[in-house]
């Protein structure tokens, strides 16, 4: 195994929408090496669908102040109002800045950026759905991530692609302590290579692989998150995980919120519209928590849909077929092609997918990571996107809001970035910090063990399904952890077949698994310790929100021995008064 | 309540377990000197898609088999490979369409590293060759610009395209000249080009207009049939030709 040595004033890892964001705002100014495991156009932000809103009032009255409440209001008054606000606030030059890149947003006749409803985004404090997501027919993110994939061209950004990141380097002691680099593995050819760089931004996104039905990746196994927890920085909010309620049937690929937004319906296996009964004004654009709870309570109580009653149905046959063709042509095509159903004449059968990480690492509005209750920067480290924890999102992510989070806070983590490291020094580190990651795979090359990959992740997959996904208990979460800790031992004699060193994607799936354990079991404990029942985290046994014990935010921390405890830290109040959360 | 009756058809009833027989073309470039054919069977549900009979090999029989995957629905453009002699994406091919006796190799055109992974660099520089960005002079201050509905039509089936190289590998013209730059290329120029927004029409269409441009396109519409996306690829090409006859002032 050869090892390479770079140096950099900045690395961003990961080029989904949120590092190619950041990349924009450094490239040109400091010298930067963006690395991806994947080439940047495969990133997952190019399979959001719906939309990113802003308050632009193009097709109608709306406001920035609206658009905060609701995303308070929606995060179940978990997240953070000064970050809330300041998003909400940059969100119309965030659009504004796509447009000027290029971006092909569908337009209204006179020529204007069209919006469309959304679940969970009103007009005058949750009047009425409001037309605010702005987007480009339903392939949104697909045209977000191309275009800033263009834009970086253009800039002459330094990419290096699949290199995968597996460990991250400090300089320093105590409060002393700042990031100086990562090392990465070369896929092509089985290489480390150390990037010694001033400035670190972690964008990996999230890791929906730790559930059996997910709308993610097989890619997303949480790769910053895991690498940085290793490495003694928390991880905040890690049981608010959304379900996003309309994912195809036993696939679990996302059919966006944007064809309700369009006119679609829930209805059960009855054909009853259900929605009307648990949010009234909104119906089936309520947020996504309260929908996937919906729909899991129908199943439940026998109204499913299908020989074993185990999903409910979205319905688009009411829409004109020219507007499905117009507003949701590829959604359309995975029914037709997963399911073989036409989307015009047949309802879609659905169940809530895995999709979204609210939690992940804790940073301030600047994108600077910070690793305690007193929200103490460690200087240097930044991240961004679904990785990130601002936090913006709180319980329960509104939809939209991540395709303007990795525009807003990509853009503002590259801007801190380029700032400090023009006035810092190059760090200096020995040549043994490569020696923990090639340590981590000559062991699994060597591995004498009968464990696989894949036994293991799919154990992993159903158990969090089961036991920790749209509804817990104290005792499911009990039963995950233990399936987890199991799980654990096992990934000690986990063993590989490939011993090569080219494009092995064996060993990286090893080195990937890792992390999902370790994410799951912060999830599990967040959960299990987290008495209430708020946003996208409900317990049966705790079925109300307590906000004299549990307005806070969860981190979790790892010790060098890899126990795991649990502190809190205060949510950022503003404006907003915490109110029961009806739509 | 609102309720309405559902006519049921149940995708479920249509799934049924298989027997999948897979001949895969292997290359490991540590260890062997040609590439060559390895055989396996297994057991899958006509739902399956291609990929995830790959997945299952790899899980399952053989963990050395290398394959490029991310989304696994046909968005992110990872898996372009050859399945039955035709350019597919493995992850939006089901088994109940392609069939049960499947003969997988890797995309042609591009060197192969390993198994089905092949060397996407050329394929990306040829793509970053066509100034593959909105190139807009004007200042358009702190506002949005206005593009109508019609204008923004005009290049919509070219935004399509997510780069996964099928319909550049699936070229003959592409497998025997390396100066060609491929028919995904012109795609993404093409986007440009029609754009109402863009001001850099003409230096792209010089660029196609040189030996390895739109004039090495035979017509043969391989790069239509393969195209995951549905995107009209040799309709785009014509139309930069057209451009570069007629259109230029």
């Amino acid at each position: 195994m050869n090892i390479h040595y770079h140096s950099y004033d900045a690395v961003i890892v990961g080029a989904g929408g949120a590092g190619l964001r950041a990349a924009l705002e450094t490239a040109g100014k400091v010298r930067t090496a963006v690395i991806t495991k994947l080439y940047p156009t495969r990133s997952h932000t190019g399979a959001a669908q719906g939309g990113m809103c802003a308050a632009l009032s193009n097709v109608e009255e709306d406001y920035w102040e609206w658009h905060a409440f609701d995303t308070v209001k929606g995060s179940d008054y978990l997240g953070d109002q000064d970050a809330i606000d300041i998003m909400c606030q940059e969100a119309i030059d965030a659009v504004i800045d796509l447009e000027h890149f290029g971006l092909p947003f569908s337009r209204t006749p006179e020529g204007k950026i069209d919006q469309r409803r959304f679940g969970g985004h009103t007009r005058n404090h949750g009047e009425a759905p409001v037309r605010r997501a702005c987007y480009a027919a339903d392939r949104t993110g697909h045209m977000i991530l191309q275009t800033l994939y263009q834009q970086c061209v253009a800039a002459d950004v330094n990419f290096f692609n699949e290199f995968q990141v597996f460990d991250v380097l400090f300089e320093g002691e105590g409060s002393a302590r700042r990031a100086a680099g990562v090392v990465a593995y070369e896929l092509a050819t089985g290489d480390l290579h150390v990037f010694v760089s001033k400035g670190v931004l972690f964008a990996t996104g999230g890791y929906g692989r730790i559930f059996q039905i997910t709308s993610n990746a097989h890619t997303l196994t949480g790769d910053g998150p895991g690498v940085l927890f290793h490495r003694g920085i928390p991880l905040e909010d890690m049981e608010f995980y959304q379900f996003h309620p309309t994912g195809i049937y036993g696939i679990g690929i996302l059919l966006t919120e944007g064809a309700r937004g369009e006119g679609g319906i829930l209805r059960n296996g009855l054909g009853e519209r259900f929605m009307e009964r648990v949010a009234p004004t909104v119906k089936d654009l309520a947020p996504r928590d309260m929908v996937a709870r919906a729909i899991h309570a129908e199943i439940k109580e026998g109204r499913g849909a299908g020989p074993d009653k185990d999903y409910v149905y979205l319905d688009l046959t009411h829409l004109p077929p020219e507007q499905i063709d117009a507003k949701l042509p590829d959604i359309s095509g995975f029914v037709r092609t997963y399911l073989g159903l036409e989307p015009k004449t047949d309802p879609i059968p659905i169940q809530p997918t895995a999709h979204y990480a609210m939690g992940g690492i804790p940073t301030n509005v600047h994108g600077e990571v910070v690793i305690d209750a007193d929200n103490t920067v460690l200087p240097g480290l930044y991240a961004a996107g679904e990785c990130a924890c601002v936090s913006v999102h709180g319980a329960n992510r509104l939809g939209t809001n991540s395709l303007l989070d990795i525009n807003v806070f990509g853009r503002r983590g590259g801007r801190a970035m380029v700032e400090y490291v023009q006035g810092v020094d190059h760090p200096d580190l020995p040549r043994s910090v490569v020696d923990p990651t090639r340590e981590r795979i000559d062991a699994l090359m060597n591995s004498t063990g009968h464990e696989k990959v894949g036994a293991i992740r799919g154990e992993l997959q159903v158990a969090m399904m089961r036991d920790a996904s749209v509804v817990r208990t104290g005792e499911s979460l009990q039963a995950a952890l233990q399936v987890i800790h199991e799980l654990r031992d096992r990934y000690q004699k986990v063993a590989i077949d490939d011993k090569g060193s080219v494009f092995n994607y064996d060993l990286t799936e090893a080195l990937e698994l890792g992390s999902l354990l370790d994410i799951a079991e912060v999830l599990v404990l967040g959960a299990d310790a987290r008495k209430e029942s708020r946003g996208a985290h409900w317990r049966d046994d705790f079925p109300t929100r307590d906000d004299a014990n549990w307005m806070k935010h969860t981190l979790a921390h790892r010790d060098e021995s890899g126990a795991i405890t649990l502190d809190y830290k205060p949510v950022v109040q503003g404006r907003y008064e915490p109110m029961e959360r009806k739509y | 309540m609102t309720t309405t009756t559902v006519e049921h058809t149940e995708p479920t009833a249509l799934i049924k377990e298989v027997d999948v027989h897979l001949t895969i073309k292997r290359f490991n470039p540590e260890v062997d000197v040609r590439p060559h054919w390895r055989e396996y069977d297994l057991r899958l549900k006509s739902s399956d898609t291609v990929l995830n009979a790959l997945i299952a090999v790899k899980g399952t029989i053989d963990g050395t088999l290398s394959f490029r995957r991310s989304c696994a629905h046909g968005v992110c453009g990872s898996d372009a490979m050859m399945i039955n002699g035709a350019n597919r994406l493995g992850c939006v091919n089901l088994i109940s369409s392609v069939g049960t006796d499947l003969v997988i190799e890797p995309v042609r055109g591009l060197p192969v590293i390993k198994d089905l992974v092949v060397d996407m660099e050329p394929f990306f520089a040829q793509y970053r060759s066509v100034l593959p960005y909105l190139i807009a002079n004007d200042d358009p201050g702190y506002k949005e610009r206005y593009q109508s509905p019609e204008d923004r039509a005009r290049f919509d089936d070219t935004t399509k395209c997510i780069l996964c190289g099928a319909c550049s590998t699936s070229c003959p013209v592409y497998w025997a000249n390396g100066a060609y730059v491929g028919p995904a290329a012109i795609v993404n120029a093409h986007r440009f080009i029609f754009d109402s927004r863009d001001q850099a029409a003409s230096e792209r269409l010089d660029i196609l207009n040189q030996k390895s441009g739109v004039w090495r396109c035979r017509t043969s519409f391989n790069c239509t049939e393969a195209c995951p996306r549905g995107i009209k690829v040799t309709q785009a090409i014509e139309e930069v030709k057209r451009a570069i006859l007629y259109d230029r002032s």
